[in-house]
């Protein structure tokens, strides 16, 4: 396997306080060819290698476009799935290979909020019993009683407390959305995975969700590992940002510098894609259009995977494939040509 | 505007429900000239697809009653015969949409679904109805074409499958193009690709585009004019400068205050539109956007709760639906969208 | 494809194995016995004993299952000496009750049942397909609501009361067409066919109702898709929108349906051919079971189990011949 002549360069520098850690984490779905006996003929790669950390009260945005991995990423961390291959520490213990039952007490430091508030909560169970499941599962009595601590999550998260006996269908999209943001902050977590929290609602019901994400950041010291494909959105949210191509984290620091200082051609290209709510600045911006498709993780291209799309792809991008590195302080690339100009 | 090509003059369009009628749209005024992008921006329940499929006649008559006035090039399509405007559509208007896979037909191939197409409007052979579906996926920028012409919509990546749309809404070289959120299910780097691709294809063909989006982005990115449409009405009109550097209605602030900025400081707080957009059967009997409205109180007398505000113009093409004193506008528009409008922008005039 | 079909028929042979198994159990422990049974009333137990030798059920359970299925691929001797007889390949066993190997009984009653069951297939389907195309395009008008009330009436009858309302209008109050025992096609083709007509229209009238429920609600969910609307945005005739790209997608799912419901009746229309007294597999498996006449329900189980699967092989490929999406692998 190609990952581990890597295994010993491509890690993300410890930092000591790091609530969840990850290490050349892979995922693999394998496929079954046909003939007779449906033997397994390959693997899905949708995660090849990823290492970052997450420290308190820290939002770690991860970005890339559809097929990249960060949704499977999100889930194998969160041990959703369980990983192929590499190493998951939380609050330095080592949950890797944790079974299910094992990891029931560590849910409550954990939780995730899902893309769809249409389908992530059942209908059939009421606002109240799907907010106060969390406290059933794991066996807690609040002192005051379950319902008068779920009413107070609800109004927390801007929801009518007097709401308790409705149904998910009663509730626009943002709400919902809220009562899923409610379940994930009851047991008062440590870290959230948000997976394309904001993606299915409108504009001004965006920032609305945000703008709450981000309190209850402040109020209760909250990690968020927030995976999205629109990058103004994790760009405003993160304060650090992990950018994913093909299973495989192309670049990784500071929000600010994602944008500003990108070390690598795909972030880059990324960026510039983005057009922005602002006709003067779009008039004379220039774009760096790439061209082609994403290719398959059933059978990346060796060396760099982005090589295909690469506008600065060179022989030696064919060959080896780039770790990832930290190639300016606390800023990591996984690029044989990074920009020099950004390389302080 | 000089001659627009197309004309939408006091749109409404009802649906009667159980619960009574929705106005989805509801007195819509508006007109694109050829060459030009109209972007019509909204959030859900705005009305802004209902009247692009009002305008290409795919609205049901019999379940909806839709009234006022579309002139496309002069020809009134609302009064037209059925098979009229049957015969105008994917021949001089054509429309693309949101999800080109599920806007494409599973079973038939891309091929298939093209020369349809074409063999509707062109009374050619097939050979040469598939010669010029061919030649239309090389022009939209698909790699081997004739191979593509053999393969169904879900052997192609998004991106691809939204250029087999572009490329079918083309075919017959439509003069007004009516673009549903076209880049909402694409990944940006492909959206970069199929915006370009629409303004190249513009230049090419001279065609009038309507692009309905809530993506303020991609609007500043393609648009000259602007039409904001909330609860079924249009509240904001004008030039793409008007309505990102002078606007004047609390929604288009509220919409504008939303959205994340790439090239803004990351520590700016979002200014949300605080509750949810309207329901369309229990509209409010004043302004439809005074619920979620923080300056109604700046209006002397209630007028905001009793009185539907009017459509006026603040100059010949910028037009604003708010009760508020126009000077006050400009006042809180300054405050709020601080540096993008301290320098009023005077360059264009 | 060639690799999933083999595959496919493996799980198919596997899954009759197991059933006979099943329904050889099952038998093993019901308290009926054959041999008292054919015995009569004259029964001494030397001669049951003898019978029981003779048919081989004083052996082992797992002999017996042994020549069972001997019997379907070798074919197999019943008694011995002067007394015996062969029962040639494929035998599915030997009704003592009836004195005659089971293949032959089956061989005589499932043309029957096929012919009435396929005749009964091609009315349900025209009739029920077409009359759901017309509520769907019609929704909530008179004719929809006419058809889907029928549909509700028909479907909520049971079949025996169909069956005998038309035996009692048709044959008895209106005599439109009189008593006709099944005669074969080349005997008579309008013998045939007046024996015939009636248990179709009772076996179509069921599944049309059933039929033209499903085909509405199919068009109206394919007549809701955005491809449809790209069809009309292109400027297709209504004609072509619906008959063409509505229909081909509308109709996918009846093809499950329909080759399941097919399958089923093969194996016997057990009601309808009682109420008409029509000689098929359904009427042998109604009579072999107030007959206790375990070799026959073994024979006629297998046959029906053999329909249900193999139509289900051949819905799936149907299915992947019809929708480009569907991979078999």
């Amino acid at each position: 396997m190609t990952a581990v002549d890597e295994s010993n360069t491509s890690v993300v520098a410890r930092r000591a306080d790091a609530l969840l850690r990850v290490e050349q984490v892979q995922k693999y779905f394998p496929i079954t060819g046909g003939g007779l006996l449906k033997r397994k003929v390959g693997d899905v790669k949708a995660v090849e290698s990823i290492s970052f950390d997450v420290v308190p009260g820290e939002t770690l945005g991860v970005v890339g476009e559809s097929g990249c991995g960060k949704s499977t990423a999100g889930r194998t961390v969160m041990k959703l799935l369980d990983p192929t291959g590499g190493k998951i520490e939380f609050e330095g213990r080592d949950i890797t290979h944790l079974s299910r039952k094992e990891m029931v007490p560590l849910r409550r430091e954990m939780q995730m909020i899902f893309q769809d508030p249409y389908s992530s909560l059942n209908p059939r169970h009421t606002v109240g019993s799907i907010i106060s499941a969390p406290f059933k599962v794991q066996g807690v009595k609040p002192t005051r009683g379950v319902q008068a601590e779920v009413q107070d999550l609800m109004a927390r998260v801007g929801l009518n407390p007097e709401h308790y006996n409705r149904y998910p269908n009663e509730f626009s999209g943002g709400q919902r959305q809220r009562i899923g943001i409610a379940r994930a902050i009851a047991l008062r977590p440590k870290l959230i995975v948000c997976d394309e929290p904001v993606s299915a609602l409108d504009v001004s019901i965006q920032a609305q969700v945000v703008n709450l994400l981000e309190d209850l950041q402040d109020e209760f010291r909250l990690a968020y590992i927030f995976i999205a494909h629109d990058l103004s959105v994790v760009r405003h949210i993160s304060d650090r940002i992990a950018v994913m191509y093909l299973g495989r984290i192309m670049e990784l620091a500071e929000s600010e510098r994602i944008y500003k200082a990108p070390l690598h051609p795909y972030t880059h290209a990324l960026t510039s894609a983005v057009p922005l709510p602002d006709p003067r600045a779009e008039r004379s911006r220039e774009r760096i259009l790439l061209h082609g498709d994403l290719p398959s993780p059933i059978n990346p291209p060796s060396g760099c995977v982005f090589r295909t799309r690469c506008p600065k792809a060179q022989d030696r991008c064919a060959q080896e494939i780039p770790v990832l590195r930290e190639l300016a302080p606390g800023h990591y690339g996984a690029c044989h040509f990074p920009e020099e100009r950004h390389l302080i | 505007m000089s001659d627009p090509f197309l004309q939408v003059k006091d749109l409404r369009v009802q649906f009667p429900t159980e619960d009574g009628v929705v106005s989805a749209v509801d007195g819509v005024d508006f007109a694109v000239a050829k060459n030009k992008v109209l972007a019509i921006v909204g959030e859900s329940g705005s009305g802004k697809s209902v009247t692009s499929q009002a305008i290409m006649g795919l609205i049901n008559r019999k379940t909806a009653k839709v009234t006022g006035e579309i002139r496309l090039d002069g020809e009134e399509l609302l009064t037209a015969r059925p098979e009229q405007v049957r015969s105008l559509r994917g021949k001089r208007m054509a429309m693309i949409f949101q999800d080109p896979l599920s806007s494409l037909h599973p079973f038939y191939s891309i091929g298939k679904q093209l020369v349809e197409a074409v063999n509707v409007h062109q009374d050619v052979s097939r050979s040469a109805a598939m010669q010029q579906a061919r030649d239309m996926l090389d022009r939209v920028g698909i790699p081997n074409p004739d191979r593509r012409l053999k393969d169904y919509p879900h052997n192609l990546s998004g991106g691809m499958r939204q250029r087999v749309m572009i490329a079918m809404a083309l075919l017959n070289n439509p003069e007004l193009l009516i673009a549903d959120e076209p880049t909402t299910a694409l990944d940006v780097t492909v959206q970069a690709q199929i915006i370009n691709l629409l303004r190249d294809l513009q230049r090419e063909f001279g065609t009038a585009i309507i692009l309905i989006t809530h993506d303020l982005g991609v609007v500043a990115d393609m648009a000259d004019d602007v039409v904001v449409m909330y609860g079924g009405r249009v509240v904001e009109r004008g030039s793409i400068d008007d309505i990102y550097y002078r606007p004047e209605m609390p929604y288009t602030w509220g919409l504008l205050g939303s959205v994340p900025r790439m090239d803004a400081g990351r520590n700016e707080r979002l200014q949300p539109i605080p509750g949810q957009p309207p329901s369309l059967i229990r509209l409010p009997k004043g302004c439809v956007f005074r619920p979620r409205c923080a300056y109604h109180e700046l209006v002397p007398g209630n007028r905001c709760d009793t009185e539907r505000p009017d459509l006026l113009p603040v100059t010949p093409e910028h037009a604003v639906r708010c009760h508020l004193d126009p000077a006050q506008r400009r006042e809180i528009a300054a405050e709020r969208l601080g540096v993008a409008t301290a320098d009023p922008a005077m360059e264009d005039k | 494809m060639g690799a999933y079909i083999i595959r496919r028929l493996i799980a198919m042979a596997g899954m009759l194995v197991t059933l006979s198994v099943i329904v050889f159990l099952l038998f093993s422990v019901l308290p009926a016995d054959p041999a008292r049974l054919v015995c009569g009333k004259s029964c001494t137990p030397s001669i049951i004993k003898a019978i029981n030798h003779k048919f081989g059920y004083d052996q082992p359970l797992a002999v017996q299952y042994k020549e069972f299925v001997q019997g379907i691929f070798v074919g197999r001797t019943y008694g011995e000496g002067k007394a015996a007889f062969d029962c040639h390949v494929p035998c599915l066993g030997y009704s003592f009750l009836r004195n005659e190997d089971v293949t032959t009984l089956i061989k005589d009653t499932l043309p029957i049942t096929a012919q009435l069951a396929l005749g009964g297939f091609v009315l349900w389907i025209l009739v029920g397909v077409s009359i759901g195309i017309v509520a769907a395009l019609k929704r909530g008008k008179w004719q929809d609501r006419t058809i889907m009330g029928a549909a509700l009436v028909g479907y909520s009858f049971p079949s025996f009361f169909i069956a005998l309302l038309l035996i009692f209008f048709v044959q008895i109050k209106f005599a439109v067409l009189g008593f006709h025992s099944y005669t074969s096609f080349f005997d008579s083709p309008a013998e045939w066919f007046k024996a015939l007509v009636l248990p179709w229209i009772a076996v179509a009238m069921l599944y049309a109702a059933f039929y033209s429920r499903l085909t509405r609600n199919q068009m109206l969910e394919t007549l809701g898709e955005d491809y449809i609307r790209t069809a009309r945005a292109k400027g297709l005739r209504e004609r072509t929108v619906i008959g063409k790209h509505g229909l081909r997608a509308g109709l996918t799912p009846i093809v499950t349906a329909a080759g399941l419901d097919l399958a089923g009746l093969l194996g016997g229309a057990l009601i309808i051919e009682q109420v008409f007294a029509l000689p098929g597999l359904g009427r042998l498996s109604v009579d072999s079971v107030t007959t206790s006449d375990l070799p026959v329900i073994t024979g006629t189980v297998m046959v029906a189990a053999f329909f249900i699967i193999l139509a289900n092989l051949v819905v799936d490929l149907l299915y992947a011949v019809i929708d480009p999406r569907v991979r078999l692998a």
